[in-house]
């Protein structure tokens, strides 16, 4: 009698990727068609992210660009109803001297209208707001000119102009050298403005001198907004001194905000992909996984013979699990790789069509492929059992 | 137990080779060793709903005999090889393959004992669709442990063996009934089993390529091969040097014939 102990050797990684490919190699079509559904699934979400991960990366991007230390000092409510509330005339001056404060620009409201020409009826506003302008507002704003120059201390004292880009559109501007109508008299277009995103009232404002303002409209010369930017580092405590340095009097009646808050909380909802189209990719992956686990039933009826020989070469019911296991795998992984690769395609697209950065997370390429392999495992698992408990004599019986 | 012919002494226990598939001097006439390759003792075996395949078989094949096992369909012969072959279970008796008692054994163990000591050949081949014979063979060394390097050489020396020499890339439809079951042979023979089982080997063959077969099956004897071919063919059966007929279950005849037209060779 021999003793010899009677193990089954282990198959090897390779050897199991062997087994695991040889049925997939002999239907590269079922191959196909059954990887396509778990690649739909995949390439819509990876789709869904993608692009709305470029969305939020171009707004962020933006943010960066104008930077989030910027407040804007406005006059707030008045504690008495209708009352209206003004901020001191030395406010810029005494914000600028709060530590850490780099540079301050300062509007003040010009109860003008603003016409394209004196046929048109004071009425007709159009929107627009008159604004004088003084200190170094343009550079606060990091706005830029689309055409012409800034105000300087020569413009700045005689009727000249400088239009937002939606003034601009609106009066119908396209160039410097237009006269606008202005409270009784013509000014001169110097230049137009490029879109402020963190400032959208100076879009929709035609900004004159300050001098200018107070020479030919009954301007009281009372700031109705502070723009002020310090360093990175001193924004909260520059915050905290703000509202008591631009009105001793009365700090409660001044409002302190943060334009840029807005711009960030704009990106967290961009961010915040649609869960619908989101939910519909998940559906078509479930659907796929379904798929693949028909797919796997089919082949292991069909592959009766195939799993009878094998154990009678001496495959063990874990050899014959792992085979078919492993089929399932790379069934849905491949799926998965090429759902993948759309996905990222898909939103290549979009981002050159929309001008974005191409961004796709890698948490959604990773978190898609390992849902892959789990509906791999998943799908696989129950067809590989079956096909381990088949009896071996199956493969003996005649086709 | 049957009784044998041939006077069967105490069979020195042959040195077993370490790696369990590693070829082995099989140029040794059986008589020497006389090692029993398969033992089956009353065996019973009774399907679902009462049918009783086997009644109580005795049967022992020595090591390096070449027998059949004949009966009509519906005698048992296939049940008798799934037990030989460790695919089935006996419902009562006691089986021992290559000295291993099956009952005793778990599915794993009874897993290895097949890759190891026990080859088979189907009527229908079950060649693998689409891969070169050599993969074939070598597919049949799978299980055994072998390295892949080592399985595509014992394959091609397992396919030179059965004269396939030239026919190691052709896939199984390029290759002619005869030819299919010569492959079907060697992956059999590859490993080096103990016992070879052949199910009806010529049963999908014509007569000439059949004939051929059944010559290559006495040329493997000749070196050294245990092998029990079951069929229901008379003739064949009458070409082996022992037959076993089987009826209802039960052994009714053990037969050994002369062998005028292959006299065994001296080694």
């Amino acid at each position: 009698m021999s003793t010899t102990r009677l193990r089954p050797p282990r198959l090897g990684p390779r050897d199991v990727l062997h087994v695991g490919s040889a049925g997939l190699r002999s239907r590269p079509m079922r191959v196909f068609l059954s990887a396509l559904g778990i690649a739909i699934g995949i390439a819509t979400m990876i789709a869904v992210v993608g692009v709305s991960s470029s969305s939020q990366a171009k707004l962020l991007q933006e943010l960066d660009k104008l930077g989030t230390n910027m407040l804007v000092v406005t006059p707030g409510q008045s504690m008495f109803a209708g009352q209206d509330t003004k901020l001191p005339k030395e406010a810029p001056g005494m914000i600028s001297r709060i530590e850490g404060v780099r540079s301050v620009g300062t509007t003040g409201d010009v109860p003008e209208a603003v016409r394209r020409s004196e046929r048109i009826p004071k009425e007709e506003t159009g929107g627009i707001a008159l604004k004088a302008a003084k200190d170094d507002l343009l550079g606060v704003l990091r706005a830029r000119m689309r055409t012409g120059t800034w105000l300087n201390d020569a413009t700045s004292r005689y009727p000249s102009v400088v239009l937002g880009h939606v003034t601009a559109e609106r009066l119908g501007i396209t160039g410097v050298g237009a006269q606008v109508f202005i409270g009784g008299r013509y000014f001169t277009v110097i230049g137009i403005l490029d879109p402020v995103p963190l400032a959208p009232e100076i879009e929709r404002s035609a900004l004159i001198g300050w001098q200018a303002a107070e020479q030919l409209f009954a301007f009281d010369g009372h700031p109705t907004a502070v723009y002020e930017r310090s360093a990175d580092d001193r924004v909260a405590q520059v915050r905290a001194l703000i509202a008591r340095t631009a009105n001793p009097q009365s700090p409660t009646t001044v409002s302190v905000t943060d334009p840029s808050a807005a711009l960030q909380a704009k990106a967290a909802t961009e961010g915040a992909f649609s869960t619908l189209l989101l939910g519909l990719g998940g559906i078509a992956l479930l659907v796929g996984g379904v798929g693949v686990a028909n797919t796997m039933i089919i082949s292991v009826l069909e592959r009766r013979h195939e799993i009878g020989l094998r154990r009678s070469l001496g495959a063990t019911r874990g050899q014959i699990r792992i085979q078919f296991v492993t089929e399932s795998l790379l069934l849905s992984g491949l799926g998965g790789l090429a759902g993948i690769a759309l996905g990222a395609a898909a939103t290549g697209v979009y981002a050159r069509i929309g001008d974005l950065p191409w961004v796709v997370p890698w948490w959604a390429v990773t978190g898609g492929f390992a849902s892959t392999l789990a509906i791999g495992t998943l799908a696989g698992l129950y067809p590989a059992v079956r096909a381990s408990r088949l009896s071996p004599t199956l493969a003996l019986q005649a086709t | 137990m049957t009784t044998h012919p041939r006077p069967s002494p105490t069979p020195p226990t042959p040195p077993t080779p370490p790696d369990p598939c590693a070829p082995r001097d099989r140029r040794t006439p059986p008589d020497r060793y006389a090692r029993p390759v398969v033992e089956l003792t009353a065996v019973t075996k009774e399907y679902a709903g009462g049918v009783q395949a086997l009644r109580g078989v005795d049967l022992t094949v020595l090591d390096g005999e070449l027998l059949a096992i004949v009966g009509p369909s519906g005698s048992g012969k296939s049940t008798l090889l799934h037990i030989v072959g460790t695919l089935d279970r006996p419902t009562a008796g006691r089986v021992a393959i290559a000295g291993h008692d099956v009952a005793a054994l778990s599915d794993r163990a009874l897993s290895a004992l097949r890759s190891r000591h026990v080859g088979f050949v189907f009527q229908s081949f079950h060649l693998v669709p689409g891969i070169s014979a050599q993969a074939n063979v070598a597919e049949g060394l799978l299980y055994c442990g072998l390295s892949r390097a080592e399985r595509g050489r014992r394959a091609a020396a397992a396919l030179e063996r059965v004269g396939l020499g030239d026919r190691m890339e052709h896939r199984p439809h390029e290759l002619s009934g005869g030819q299919k079951q010569r492959v079907a042979i060697a992956r059999a023979v590859a490993g080096e089993p103990d016992l070879l089982l052949a199910d009806e080997p010529t049963g999908a063959l014509d007569t000439a390529s059949g004939r051929s077969v059944m010559e290559l099956l006495h040329e493997l004897n000749d070196d050294g091969a245990t092998i029990a071919v079951i069929t229901h063919d008379q003739e064949i059966a009458a070409s082996l040097p022992r037959s076993v007929r089987i009826r209802d279950g039960r052994i009714v005849s053990d037969e050994w014939h002369a062998q005028p037209g292959r006299p065994r060779e001296a080694p």
